[in-house]
């Protein structure tokens, strides 16, 4: 076991957050009465940063009895702090618990926990989130501990059982054995005598020499579930007398419902119980989706004056905020923290400047399954809510301001989630959990709303449109002797969290990671932030900052390589000589390519190619990424990609490759095709057929190599993102003798040098 | 009224005769394993089988297809290249978010009984349904393996 992991700078900004405060919230309803808006994660703030906090810790690892149920049978039943859409943490976090259990993972039955203070196991057990590629890596101890502990409990139940000695017993898989006698009891025979006993304070997990899960592509524990329609998501919650809502939001953000004008004739359609207005939006109500949405979508609104909440203005368009950026793009900013040196002067100075501009869309989280929230006020005065989130807590304090609650009569269950990607935080007014709860206490039933995939396009929290200027000056030997970047904008921790929390000087770390905190020596660096808020809701997005800000500084840095007259390649060893890490990665990845060859080259099948190289040091983890790329009718076809990752040490290589994969996939997606255009204030792209995301005919060979460094854990949900739009950005250079500095590829078409 | 044979029960849905199939799969009938992701036939999650074609049934009014043969993900493994279908899946552990896999296996199963032993190119055109997690290589493998086991 190694010790408390590294923090990276989203761990930063998310540690100076500080733990749960409901009676913020309290003091806050009176403000944000009516359409319980939103912070993101609805958290007090301390006064002062807790910087140094430990990101996990063992604070709840001994509460054994919360997380852990061992029925007669053999089941074992464990409540996960995390929230399971795709990334395998019920799989992974219960082969921690296996491991130290000493049982059968596939005994295991995994839920996510309710709202409560036993589940908070991040920020020194303060809080809890499922993102930020965090779980495994801030609670892998906890759950070690929490498995030790219960297995030292039933090995003490099972002595007492046996009349022996404590010490004479040992453990198989699902088993306590008194090897002497040759007996053994199933732990199922166990548990509630184990139950009984004290807790032990001192249980140990075992010396890692001894894992026999821990480090192998152990099975997932959902597959068959998911793979015979069985596993059950939140859009498929039905209660006894629900009725089902469906909505229509104003065309922009920020309007409000006057008049529906042809209300008695919508109160005629077929199984529409009733209709309503709601802030922001229309609902109707009916006895099936289907019928709801065909009745709100008739609906003729009288949309009125734009309310306090945020509005989105009349002449906004992406294009324009593009250019918004630009007008920023040589202001004074804010230095993230990894400055030195004197980057403007060492640039006045330098043998050649390179200057480029680079930028990318405003992007949708596309997860599969549209948003939708199941709520049921109870007779004993409590309120259930079945809603997809990646934050239980935030969701039972909004949900109780909305319901007018005590937190505490809040029940919120977390369903499997069809993808997430940072969809299912709460990012402000517009919520299906907030409509469903205004409607079932109006109508005095169950409520399930669910949006239909165009309300959930328009209502999305997008990731932000980015943009950096990016100025390098080489030495007369083609070194690189400064760089400063300037990135105007506003990521999602600004936007949400507010610029009380940026620390001082203010620094959104979710809009500078990836230009900023990168691994090479360069002694004159500087990235600097400056402020320009999103008028449109902005959230995370897979790998946050990274998903973008790797792409121009890492296709920026090609550009550096080439007016040094360097290779791409050798020009990233020579400015990581002093990291043996950051080296081996590379030989990695080479290694795993078959050799570095930049290319063009024409390959077996005729295609004329070109290979290109990024880095990324997303989360905790690094990543190097090469990209084989042809063209063909102006597009891009990537065919193979070549991903070395360190995590520095894992806990089941198959889901950490399948996560890489994934995050792969996305990263060329959102590089190739995606992109929400504004206009008129209002998203253009409203479903797949104008919202292009990458399909099986895209889908290049994804080979991976895991790197076990021994570094600090860190995360493997994301880091496989950022790497791959540079990576396959430096190879369109190579082809076509052109960079491509704006995303997504396909706005251009690419044609051959 | 409508009269329609699902999974080899004949049930009589009590809906407007527009009303797509996919809804009232899921919420006349409580077969939620087929899903909802876009409206609009794009993106694959409610596939289904209309006499053993993939079919995307968000898009399909129900009336269209009273008296033929509906097969939802819920009697997949009735079929035995859905059964060797479902065991590939679970061998190569597919699914990640696995919200698009019930149209994937049914659009597979599809494939393989029309094509048993499909080339690269089968695949390709006949899987087109849409996956954000981007297992589309395992998918393959998936019916790779399943075609295999024939």
């Amino acid at each position: 076991m190694r010790g408390q992991p590294a923090m990276t700078r989203l761990d930063d900004a998310l540690a100076t957050l500080g733990p749960i405060a409901p009676r913020n919230l309290s003091r806050r309803a009176g403000l944000l009465a009516g359409f319980g808006g939103g912070l993101l994660l609805a958290i007090g703030v301390p006064p002062q940063p807790a910087r140094a906090q430990a990101m996990g810790g063992i604070a709840h690892a001994r509460k054994v009895s919360a997380y852990l149920t061992i029925q007669p049978d053999g089941r074992i039943r464990l409540l996960n702090p995390f929230a399971e859409g795709g990334q395998g943490i019920h799989t992974a976090v219960a082969q921690i618990v296996a491991e130290e259990l000493d049982a059968d993972l596939a005994a295991f039955e995994v839920t996510t926990a309710p709202a409560g203070a036993d589940y908070q196991v991040l920020f020194n057990g303060t809080r809890r989130v499922t993102g930020g590629s965090f779980s495994i890596r801030n609670s892998f101890q906890h759950f070690r501990v929490l498995g030790a502990t219960a297995r030292a409990m039933l090995v003490t139940a099972g002595a007492a059982r046996l009349g022996v000695p404590a010490a004479d017993i040992t453990t198989e898989p699902g088993f306590v054995l008194h090897a002497a006698s040759a007996r053994r009891i199933p732990y199922g025979d166990l548990a509630a005598a184990a139950a009984a006993l004290p807790v032990p304070g001192d249980a140990e997990p075992k010396s890692p020499a001894r894992f026999r899960l821990i480090g192998t592509p152990a099975r997932r524990l959902d597959t068959r579930a998911k793979s015979t329609g069985a596993a059950q998501y939140g859009i498929d919650m039905r209660v006894e007398g629900m009725l089902q809502g469906a909505i229509l939001h104003a065309p922009r953000a920020g309007a409000e419902p006057g008049e529906v004008l042809n209300e008695a004739a919508l109160k005629a359609m077929p199984g529409v119980h009733s209709v309503h207005r709601l802030p922001g939006a229309v609902a109707v109500l009916a006895d099936s989706f289907w019928r709801a949405r065909r009745a709100v979508e008739a609906a003729e609104v009288a949309w009125t004056a734009l309310s306090g909440q945020p509005v989105v203005p009349e002449d906004f368009s992406s294009d324009g905020m593009r250019e918004a950026l630009r007008a920023q793009a040589d202001a004074p900013g804010n230095p993230a923290r990894d400055a030195q040196g004197d980057a403007p002067a060492a640039l006045r100075s330098a043998a050649k400047v390179i200057t480029a501009d680079y930028d990318a869309p405003y992007l949708a989280h596309a997860q599969l399954e549209p948003p939708s929230a199941t709520v049921r006020f109870n007779a004993d005065g409590t309120l259930d809510v079945w809603t997809p989130n990646q934050a239980p807590e935030a969701f039972q304090a909004i949900a109780a301001r909305e319901a007018a609650l005590d937190a505490g009569r809040v029940r919120i269950h977390s369903p499997l989630m069809g993808g997430f990607f940072g969809r299912h935080f709460t990012y402000g007014q517009y919520h299906p959990m907030n409509q469903a709860i205004r409607l079932a206490r109006a109508v005095d039933r169950p409520v399930k709303v669910i949006w239909s995939r165009e309300e959930e396009f328009a209502r999305d929290a997008y990731r932000p449109m980015g943009f950096a200027r990016l100025r390098a000056g080489l030495d007369s030997e083609g070194r690189l002797v400064a760089l400063h970047a300037t990135v105007p904008g506003e990521g999602p921790v600004a936007k949400h969290f507010g610029g009380a929390r940026l620390g001082n000087p203010p620094l959104d770390t979710s809009a500078v990671e990836g230009v900023a905190f990168k691994p090479y020596a360069i002694p004159n660096r500087r990235v600097d932030w400056a402020h320009v808020p999103h008028p449109v809701n902005v959230g995370f997005w897979r790998s946050v900052g990274h998903s973008m800000n790797d792409f121009f500084y890492e296709a920026f840095l090609d550009e550096v390589a080439e007016a040094a007259g360097a290779d791409p390649l050798a020009f990233r060893r020579a400015h990581l000589e002093a990291s043996p890490r950051h080296q081996a990665l590379l030989d990695a990845v080479v290694d795993l390519a078959g050799g570095w060859r930049r290319g063009p080259f024409a390959a077996a099948d005729g295609t004329r190619r070109a290979r290109g190289l990024a880095m990324a040091s997303p989360f905790g983890t690094e990543v190097a990424t090469i990209a084989e790329v042809s063209l063909r009718d102006g597009e891009a076809v990537v065919h193979d990609l070549f991903v070395a990752i360190d995590p520095g040490s894992i806990v089941n290589p198959a889901i950490i490759a399948a996560q890489v994969e994934s995050a792969a996939c996305i990263g060329l997606s959102s590089a190739a095709f995606e992109e929400v255009v504004f206009e008129g204030g209002r998203p253009q792209q409203r479903n797949f057929d104008t919202y292009r995301i990458l399909t099986r005919a895209e889908m290049p060979k994804v080979h991976v190599r895991i790197v076990q460094s021994g570094a600090p854990m860190g995360g493997v949900g994301e880091p496989g993102t950022p790497g791959v739009p540079p990576a396959v950005a430096n190879a369109i250079a190579v082809l076509t003798g052109r960079r491509v500095r704006s995303l997504p590829f396909a706005r251009n078409r690419l044609g051959e040098a | 009224m409508v009269e329609i044979s699902v999974n080899g029960a004949t049930r009589r849905v009590d809906v407007e005769g527009d009303t797509p199939l996919l809804w009232v799969l899921r919420d006349t009938l409580g077969l939620t394993g087929t899903k909802y992701g876009c409206g609009v036939a794009q993106c694959g999650a409610c596939t289904v089988l209309i006499e053993g074609a993939a079919m995307r049934s968000c898009q399909l009014p129900v009336e269209s297809v009273a008296g033929q043969r509906i097969t939802t993900i819920e009697a997949i493994e009735a079929d035995p290249v859905g059964a060797r279908l479902v065991a590939a899946w679970v061998a190569l552990d597919v699914p990640q978010c696995g919200y698009c896999q019930s149209g994937q296996l049914m659009a597979a199963t599809a494939l393989l009984k029309e094509t048993p032993q499909p080339a690269e190119a089968d695949i390709a055109a006949a899987m087109t349904n849409l996956c954000r997690c981007g297992t589309y290589n395992m998918i393959a493998a998936g019916i790779r393996q399943a075609a295999d086991a024939a």
